[in-house]
């Protein structure tokens, strides 16, 4: 049989069937979905697959992270940057559990990530063998979709339906968990891509009447609010948006992770929503008529308390996703579909517009936070570098037009409120699940994603130290990261919450730090700290000027604060400026 | 929205996966939500499962909890029902001792009048089934437990509804897609 069938390693996708192993025929559904790289970590349970990972290393590109966590989170952040699936790969047991915080993070995302994972022989299945664990079972409720393979045969199927699954509709996480005998054994080999699944409708209808329905509280508005999300990015509708918004003249606001959508400078941009939102936004979001969300889910660090959430409003909710109608506010008009096509069908049905007074309020409430926030914030003259200073600097460098990847915590919000984008799939951050070791790992994927891009990751000292053995898979793959450490010397988010909340005993967030730059160099990255204001802008534009991976140590006041904000509990026109 | 709590089924149809019940149990255990009886089967549609769960909630909350379960890639559809909107009934089996079935007259009205069956005799034991809803189960397992119940065991809901699902008429659809 084999001697008949002479495969053409190199070649990768066939369409007469073929008779190869298991494993073989993963990388070959892998380079037949157009993967051309993937992050992961090898083990026993998963050999086979690396084995043909290096047969056909010329095709796909293994990424070796160092950490099954930094795989998944690179995973994602290539899927991020570049709206394709990433996939990452790991042995059996702790392999695959070092990979479910990534999951988590992609699902409460909606990133689209594959995922594989090896397991023990079938016949071991459940008898606690070395390395196994119920993977499946642990990923359930953090996965769009998962299954497990036990047969070789049943193989292409599985990859073909995770990925149509991953990218489709809602994206999100899968997770194909294969047992190592099906790796072993063969099957006659012919990869279809999947199509559809019959009892998954990934984009609903959208429905004509309840566009005409939105735009005919949009015409009559007197004060709309747009507050758009992630879904615009996905649905690759950031032109609709824009259109929209300039055709009805409507002040539009992002979440966290619509962030770069529409660029930051549009004149009818008026910053981000949330917890550590922009003060207008928030504070008008109780003012306005009629509210338009779009792509977005009304998350809790959005609308604080619910029951005092733009009550007075008309609520228009568009989303790909039924669930998220009416989950947590309840809408008027709601417009289910793709967001491309709802908002083109909906600009059509807008009448030209401008709202100019209403407008004027935001600025009104802008030149406030300027005043009491800002201003402070990104050009100090008190001693002690801030955080806001920084970003503002790396903006001056970058024009806009990096990829800025954020860890979670101060640094976050700051970096989020105040870094300028150009470009969409520019803001890679880790929002809902808001997981701590993000960012190192997500900015290689992004960086590896586009190369052509300057991709600055902005962490804090602690989120560093929770995936900072990436600085290998860094320095390996010689991706040109630029690596921005806000030093506060504590966890500062939490930090902020004990001095405002806790009567400053502050518990277990102090923490004495290592000497960074001489860790980064330990990696062969070039490296810098800087500790006074007169240092920042030249090691910056240093850093921007580099070729290659740099690490920039900033060291920050220590006790600064995130302003404005909307504390737990409370309600969006309750947010605070100090 | 009606917000009072109340009985609802849940009818789901999926397909017949390893798995799934473990995705759509973790649906209510993510949000605390106690499971009064959960009962899967096949459905009328060959290969295709159908589950009926019955939960205490308010409508809001079932319609959420619908939603979330319909989002499954491997769920069909799904569906929530008032009691009225559906016929539902509950079975049980009942193992007493053989002796009680000749000594105790009154045992043989019990059966009569509760229209259970005897399923099996042996000179140890005897077993009742009955199905019905269930205060009429309730009620048989006090009349019995007079007596001695050596087992009770008692099966969650099932259901049809009287609205038509449409769910072959869906599948049919997608293969002419
Ligand atoms: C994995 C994980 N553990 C704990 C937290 C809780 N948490 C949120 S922000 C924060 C502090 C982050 O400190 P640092 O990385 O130094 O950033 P800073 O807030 O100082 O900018 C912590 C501990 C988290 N988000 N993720």
């Amino acid at each position: 049989m084999k001697e008949t069938q002479t495969i053409n390693k190199a070649q990768g996708v066939v369409n007469a069937p073929v008779r190869i192993t298991g494993s073989e025929a993963i990388v070959r559904c892998l380079i037949a979905e157009g993967v051309d790289i993937l992050y992961g970590y090898p083990g026993g349970a998963i050999m086979p697959v690396y084995d043909e990972l290096h047969k056909f290393r010329d095709k796909i590109h293994h990424v070796l992270a160092r950490h099954e966590q930094g795989a998944a989170h690179a995973a994602q952040g290539f899927a991020r940057i570049s709206g394709r699936v990433g996939v990452a790969i790991a042995t059996s047991g702790p392999g695959a559990t070092n990979l479910v915080t990534g999951i988590a993070d992609a699902q409460i995302d909606s990133t689209p990530l594959v995922c594989i994972t090896g397991q023990v022989p079938s016949h071991l299945l459940g008898s606690d063998a070395f390395q196994e664990t119920d993977i499946v079972g642990i990923s359930t409720p953090v996965t769009k979709w998962n299954c497990q393979v036990t047969k070789a045969e049943d193989i292409p199927a599985a990859i073909a339906k995770a990925f149509y699954i991953a990218r489709s509709g809602r994206p999100g996480p899968v997770l194909v968990d294969i047992t190592k005998d099906a790796q072993f054994s063969e099957l006659d080999f012919k990869y279809e891509k999947c199509k559809g699944v019959r009892s998954y409708n990934p984009v609903p209808k959208t429905n004509m009447e309840a566009i005409n329905a939105a735009a005919k509280l949009i015409n009559n508005a007197k004060k709309p609010m747009i507050v758009w999300g992630q879904g615009v990015i996905l649905g690759k509708a950031e032109a609709e948006l824009k259109a929209v918004v300039e055709k009805a003249g409507i002040p539009a606001a992002w979440t966290i992770l619509g962030a770069s959508a529409l660029p930051t400078a549009h004149p009818l941009n008026i910053g981000m929503v949330g917890m550590h939102g922009n003060y207008a936004p928030n504070k008008l979001t109780n003012e306005c008529d009629v509210l338009i969300a779009i792509g977005m889910r009304f998350d809790d660090r959005v609308t604080g308390s619910l029951d005092t959430y733009a009550k007075q409003a008309k609520i228009i909710h568009f989303d790909i996703d039924p669930a998220e109608i009416d989950k947590n506010v309840k809408t008027d008009v709601a417009v289910l579909g793709n967001s491309k096509e709802s908002l083109a069908l909906l600009f059509n049905a807008l009448n030209k517009n401008k709202h100019e007074s209403w407008l004027q309020k935001f600025k009104d409430l802008y030149a406030i936070e300027f005043d009491k926030v800002i201003k402070d914030d990104i050009h100090p003259t008190k001693e002690g570098l801030t955080m806001g200073e920084v970003i503002a600097q790396i903006n001056i460098e970058s024009k806009g037009d990096a990829a800025i990847v954020t860890d979670v915590g101060q640094h976050q919000m700051i970096a989020c409120r105040y870094s300028e984008f150009n470009i969409t799939k520019s803001n890679i951050t880790s929002g809902g699940l808001g997981t701590m070791g993000f960012a190192l790992p997500a900015a290689i994927g992004a960086k590896m994603a586009a190369p052509n891009r300057e991709v600055v990751a902005v962490i804090g000292d602690g989120g560093f130290q929770m995936n900072i053995q990436e600085l290998g898979t860094i320095f390996q793959q010689k991706a040109a990261v630029k690596i921005v450490v806000l030093n506060n010397q504590f966890l500062g988010m939490v930090r902020q919450w004990q001095q405002l909340f806790f009567d400053k005993r502050y518990a277990s967030t102090e923490m004495t730090n290592p000497n960074f730059v001489a860790i980064a160099e330990g990696y062969y990255i070039k490296a810098k700290k800087v500790t006074k204001r007169e240092e920042l802008a030249d090691a910056v534009k240093e850093m921007m000027a580099s070729k290659e991976s740099y690490f920039l140590e900033v060291c920050v006041e220590k006790e600064g604060n995130v302003f404005p904000m909307i504390p737990t509990g409370a309600s969006v026109s309750e947010v605070r400026l100090s | 929205m009606n917000e009072e709590i109340q009985s609802f089924t849940i009818s789901i149809y999926t397909e017949n996966n390893i798995g799934l019940l473990n995705r759509i149990s973790a649906i209510f255990q993510r949000r605390h939500i106690n499971i009064e009886s959960l009962t899967t089967s096949q459905s009328e549609i060959e290969g295709v499962n159908r589950f009926v769960i019955v939960v205490h909630m308010t409508e809001n909350k079932a319609m959420k909890i619908v939603k979330q379960i319909e989002k499954q890639v491997e769920t069909i559809r799904a569906y929530y029902h008032t009691e009225d909107e559906t016929i539902f009934t509950e079975s049980c089996m009942f193992k007493i001792k053989s002796d009680l079935l000749f000594n105790e007259p009154q045992i043989q009205n019990i059966v009569k009048e509760s229209y259970s069956r005897i399923v099996t005799v042996n000179k140890d034991f005897f077993v009742l089934e009955k199905s019905g809803r269930r205060n009429e189960i309730e009620s048989l397992r006090r009349d019995l437990n007079v007596f001695g119940i050596m087992q009770f065991v008692r099966s969650g809901r099932i259901a049809v509804t009287k609205e038509e699902m449409k769910v072959s008429e869906m599948l049919k659809a997608f293969d002419n897609q």
